[in-house]
């Protein structure tokens, strides 16, 4: 078993990014391993894909195609992917952790008799040792986490764990078609329409100054909280995901993953941890304020001035103390 | 429709984590638990489907003997019984072993539909849902907002959240597995009555043993060596003293940082 084996996202022809942080990955681990590192792009007519890919510095780009591929499904991609990695042997398959790659690749690497390593933020390696770093406990904490078992290991890194422009370029890889064998029945899911929600009504993306609330506001009614200190700021309101599924604001109001990405010049978190599905959704406004009674929280981690504190305290002193400033 | 539902017990959102004495966990001791967030969704679709379309609903949780008060409170909704996996040999395992031992117990009390939350709070594997499919023989579909149980009783159909606002219909023969997103509708809570028929409803107690996994059955694939703080990167300013004091400080280095717009 050698080599290391890049997964490349597409969906309905158009390459994901993110798959370009997974072959930063590829090529760091080749490195330290002493491996070739290749790519595999799994479709429908997708050479232009694979021919962009191709421009990486590459080994090999592989090319899974097959009419039953043109549209994703986990029994496709999984089946496809398994006898890619049976015909390639490789001592490791390295995946985005996106939606898609959740979807699909823990089944993949069951089939084989494989238990992945989803979701690293990075790798370490000492003493001849491979390790590899994921969160637990909703990022509050890191482990160390190495593998027991023979290979092919299957590992999937977080977006944003490497940065997609440190792809090393100027590759001229060859692609091979990789010949797969797949029959309809063995597809059991069927993918109907794709689509968006309704347009929202709020549009966050333009805010200058955003408060965003988080679960430490324990209830609905302490909102208003929240909805002062906005006023005093000219902020609008926003939370994350938990306050948008238990109805307390609609889910046009919520940041992350599943919501709105904003940048405004201010964004202040009230009692939100700093979950990473929430924080790729706000990270890159100018000023970040986050007051928070868990001095671990992740999202002390992001912050450029932290209140550790109960915000039932800190948010009307801070609320009167700015309607001072106004008021000169 | 015989509906399984995995709930898993994770310590509460709001618990002050600290490391245990070999560093490669929490400690336990001393802190809440709660259900892990999505499966109370999982819990309240399959209750829905129950009410909709009869049938039962069976809890099934992995864990130490803390996890009856989580296992208690989905029966006290108005889930029918549950199996409850409690074996200290099961504890920390990786995905795959985790899900082969679960697996077991599955298939033995069969089911047309397998809910799994999308992920769990501590270990965050985001796979568990997916591997069980995979094991058992039956399509699976992730991150689901929306269950329909077709008119046919033989598929259902799911919205999938993908990516920035996207969503996908999908449609899966059953049995099938699906991993259920937070926020697909609003878990009802306990009532007395409730409370005091959970009493009541059986709890199967399974080991490792019980479902035919020996040491070498359970040899482990994956292993946390160590589990730490992780390093803050940025420097944040924290700002100290009192509420009043603290607030005072932050309010004039935003003016300063001309952040006030
Ligand atoms: C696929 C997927 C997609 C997701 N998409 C999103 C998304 O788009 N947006 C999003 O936000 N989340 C999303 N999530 C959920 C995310 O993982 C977290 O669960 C969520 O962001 C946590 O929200 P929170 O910080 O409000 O709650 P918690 O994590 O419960 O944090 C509450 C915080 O409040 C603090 N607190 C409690 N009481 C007080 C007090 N009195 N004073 C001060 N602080 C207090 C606590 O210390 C804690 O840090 C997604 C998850 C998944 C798996
Ligand atoms: N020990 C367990 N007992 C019961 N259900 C579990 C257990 N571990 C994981 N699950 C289920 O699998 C989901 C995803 O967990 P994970 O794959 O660890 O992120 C959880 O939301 C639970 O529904």
């Amino acid at each position: 078993m050698k080599g290391i084996l890049v997964f490349i996202e597409q969906r309905e022809g158009k390459l994901n990014r993110v798959s370009y942080e997974a072959i930063v990955a590829g090529q760091r681990l080749a490195q330290t391993l002493s491996q070739e590192v290749s790519a595999v792009v799994v479709g429908f007519n997708i050479s232009d894909i694979a021919t962009e890919v191709a421009t990486k510095q590459l080994s090999t780009v592989y090319s899974v195609e097959h009419e039953l591929l043109s549209n994703y499904t986990p029994d496709g991609f999984a089946l496809a992917m398994k006898q890619a990695v049976e015909q390639l042997e490789p001592l490791m398959v390295i995946f985005p952790h996106t939606y898609l790659v959740r979807d699909f690749a823990p089944k993949l690497a069951a089939s084989l008799g494989k238990s992945m390593v989803g979701d690293c933020i990075s790798y370490k390696y000492e003493d001849g040792r491979l390790r590899f770093v994921r969160q637990i406990f909703q990022g509050k904490i890191n482990a160390d986490v190495s593998i027991t078992d023979t290979p092919p290991y299957f590992v999937s890194f977080q977006s944003g764990a490497y940065r997609g422009d440190d792809v090393i370029t100027d590759g001229a890889a060859p692609i091979v078609r990789l010949e797969v064998t797949i029959s309809p029945e063995q597809i059991r899911i069927k993918p109907l329409e794709l689509f968006r929600e309704a347009k929202q009504s709020v549009d966050l993306t333009q805010s200058k100054a955003i408060v965003a609330v988080g679960r430490g506001i324990k209830s609905a009614e302490n909102i208003v909280i929240a909805e002062k200190l906005a006023a005093v700021l000219g902020a609008d309101l926003a939370a994350s995901r938990p306050i948008c599924d238990n109805g307390w604001l609609p889910m046009d109001r919520q940041i992350g993953s599943s919501g709105q990405t904003v940048a405004p010049k201010l964004y202040v978190a009230l009692g939100i941890s700093g979950a990473i599905q929430h924080v790729v959704g706000m990270k890159n406004s100018s000023v970040i304020v986050a007051i928070n009674k868990d001095a671990n929280a992740p999202i002390f981690d992001i912050a450029d001035f932290g209140i550790v504190g109960d915000l039932f305290e800190v948010v009307p002193a801070l609320t009167e103390e700015l309607q001072k400033l106004k008021e000169g | 429709m015989k509906i399984l539902v995995c709930v898993k017990q994770v310590p509460s959102r709001d618990a002050i984590l600290r490391l245990n004495e070999t560093s490669q966990w929490i400690q336990e001791r001393d802190i809440a638990y709660e259900v892990n967030e999505p499966d109370a969704y999982a819990v309240e679709e399959a209750l829905r489907i129950k009410e909709k379309l009869g049938g039962e609903v069976v809890i099934l949780s992995m864990g130490p003997e803390r996890a009856q008060i989580t296992i208690k409170d989905a029966l006290a909704k108005g889930a029918t019984r549950a199996i409850h996996i409690c074996d200290p040999k099961l504890e920390h395992l990786d995905p795959l072993t985790q899900c082969r031992v679960m697996a077991e117990a599955i298939r033995r009390e069969g089911f047309d539909l397998l809910f799994t939350g999308l992920q769990s709070d501590d270990n965050g594997f985001g796979q568990t849902g997916v591997i069980l499919g995979e094991l058992l023989g039956v399509p699976s579909a992730t991150i689901a907002m929306a269950v329909e149980i077709q008119p046919d009783g033989k598929t259902v159909k799911v919205k999938r959240e993908l990516e920035s606002g996207w969503f996908q219909w999908y449609e899966l023969p059953l049995p099938a597995s699906i991993t259920i997103q937070s926020g697909l509708n609003q878990p009802r809570y306990a009532t007395l009555k409730g409370i005091m028929e959970a009493k009541k409803k059986p709890i199967q107690k399974l080991s490792a043993a019980n479902l035919g996994f020996d040491e070498a059955a359970l040899t482990p694939k994956q292993h946390v060596e160590k589990v730490y703080f992780p390093v803050k990167n940025k420097k944040t300013e924290i700002i100290e003293g009192s509420a009043k004091e603290a607030a005072a400080k932050l309010a004039a280095k935003l003016k300063e940082a001309r952040a006030l717009v």
